[in-house]
């Protein structure tokens, strides 16, 4: 847990920073760690909230930033569905990449008896606890640091780049990386376009042509490294 | 910017809040088990990344709308050494600290 909450904390500090350096306001900031609570989607959203974006566009990019949960959602469903709907909607709610990923690792199938699925959802709820803390403690300080840092250092840029790193780490196969290519030319051809829509053009041309690519490449291709 | 606080970012905010709910819980909303089309499986292939290099390409090739004319761009130098050190490394956070150790000195030494 020492580990994690040491990372959580770290990526906590940077995007509670980046938010305000990107023109959030404090005010702004400390609502978007405790209610938005997804970091991508958090940096992901800022730079079209400050060109401003319509809603629709900020929402869609937001949803499309948080897929990979969608996909943890179905991996999690029977580990969660003898719990009530608010049990689940909190658990699945509290429920982030690292939790995720260490909880399905500890836990490779859903547990039959009561006692088993106690034991796992204490781990879960411990977990994205140690998580949660981490993340909010370590964001505020971070949004609290940025207020003393002049905006010329352009400390802002640390969300783009930690943007780079997820980007990095979901192009993981050769088609998903000419699909991030493809969004990226896309977005800087179209930027002129009104309402952000130059990010709806990304999404809709590289899902376009992961499509017709997926047929074109050796299967090999399109696994994961 | 003057950071103030407007009514229209909090109600954006509360949306990004529902679709963190939304997607996180996806699949066990509902009671009934269910499932996508395909081609919308196959779309959760692609969304997401082309979703942040959207946002992401413009914030480093981009200035005040026009594409950036001249190579001296601290930002150019920033994001290769920040992707390079992912897939030399596969840390999120290293790509973080190394992509800023090359944007500082650039940006505040010599005014890239």
């Amino acid at each position: 847990m020492a580990p994690l909450a040491a990372g959580v904390s770290a990526w906590g500090l940077m995007t509670g920073v980046a938010m305000v350096k990107s023109g959030m306001s404090v005010v702004e900031a400390l609502a978007m760690t405790f209610l938005v609570y997804a970091g991508s989607s958090q940096l992901a959203a800022i730079p079209l909230i400050v060109a401003g974006a319509p809603i629709w566009v900020i929402l869609a990019t937001g949803f499309c930033v948080n897929l990979r949960f969608v996909v943890f959602s179905l991996h999690l469903r029977p580990y969660l569905m003898h719990l009530p709907r608010w049990r689940r909607l909190v658990n699945g709610y509290l429920t982030a990449d690292l939790t995720y990923a260490l909880f399905t690792r500890r836990f490779p199938a859903p547990a039959e008896a009561t006692a088993q699925r106690r034991e796992q959802e204490a781990y879960l709820a411990g977990n994205y606890g140690v998580t949660w803390c981490s993340w909010m403690g370590a964001s505020v300080v971070g949004i609290v640091l940025a207020n003393l840092i002049p905006s010329a250092w352009g400390l802002g840029f640390a969300g783009v780049l930690c943007l780079i790193g997820i980007l990095a780490s979901l192009a993981n196969t050769p088609a998903r990386l000419l699909a991030a290519v493809v969004a990226g030319v896309a977005a800087v051809a179209a930027y002129a376009w009104p309402l952000k829509l130059n990010i709806v053009a990304a999404i809709a041309t590289a899902v376009l042509a992961g499509f017709w690519l997926e047929h074109r490449l050796p299967r090999s291709w399109g696994r994961a490294a | 910017m003057s950071a103030y606080t407007d009514l229209w970012t909090l109600v954006v905010i509360a949306g990004l809040a529902g679709v963190t709910l939304l997607t996180r819980c996806f699949f066990f909303i509902l009671d009934r088990p269910w499932t996508m089309p395909a081609w919308a499986h196959r779309a959760l292939h692609y969304a997401p990344v082309a979703a942040l290099a959207g946002v992401v390409a413009p914030e480093v090739v981009m200035q005040q709308g026009h594409l950036v004319a001249t190579w001296q761009d601290a930002r150019l130098f920033a994001a290769l050494v920040g992707a390079a050190l992912y897939f030399w490394r596969h840390s999120v956070l290293l790509t973080i600290a190394g992509g800023m150790a090359v944007y500082l000195p650039l940006h505040l030494g010599l005014g890239w």
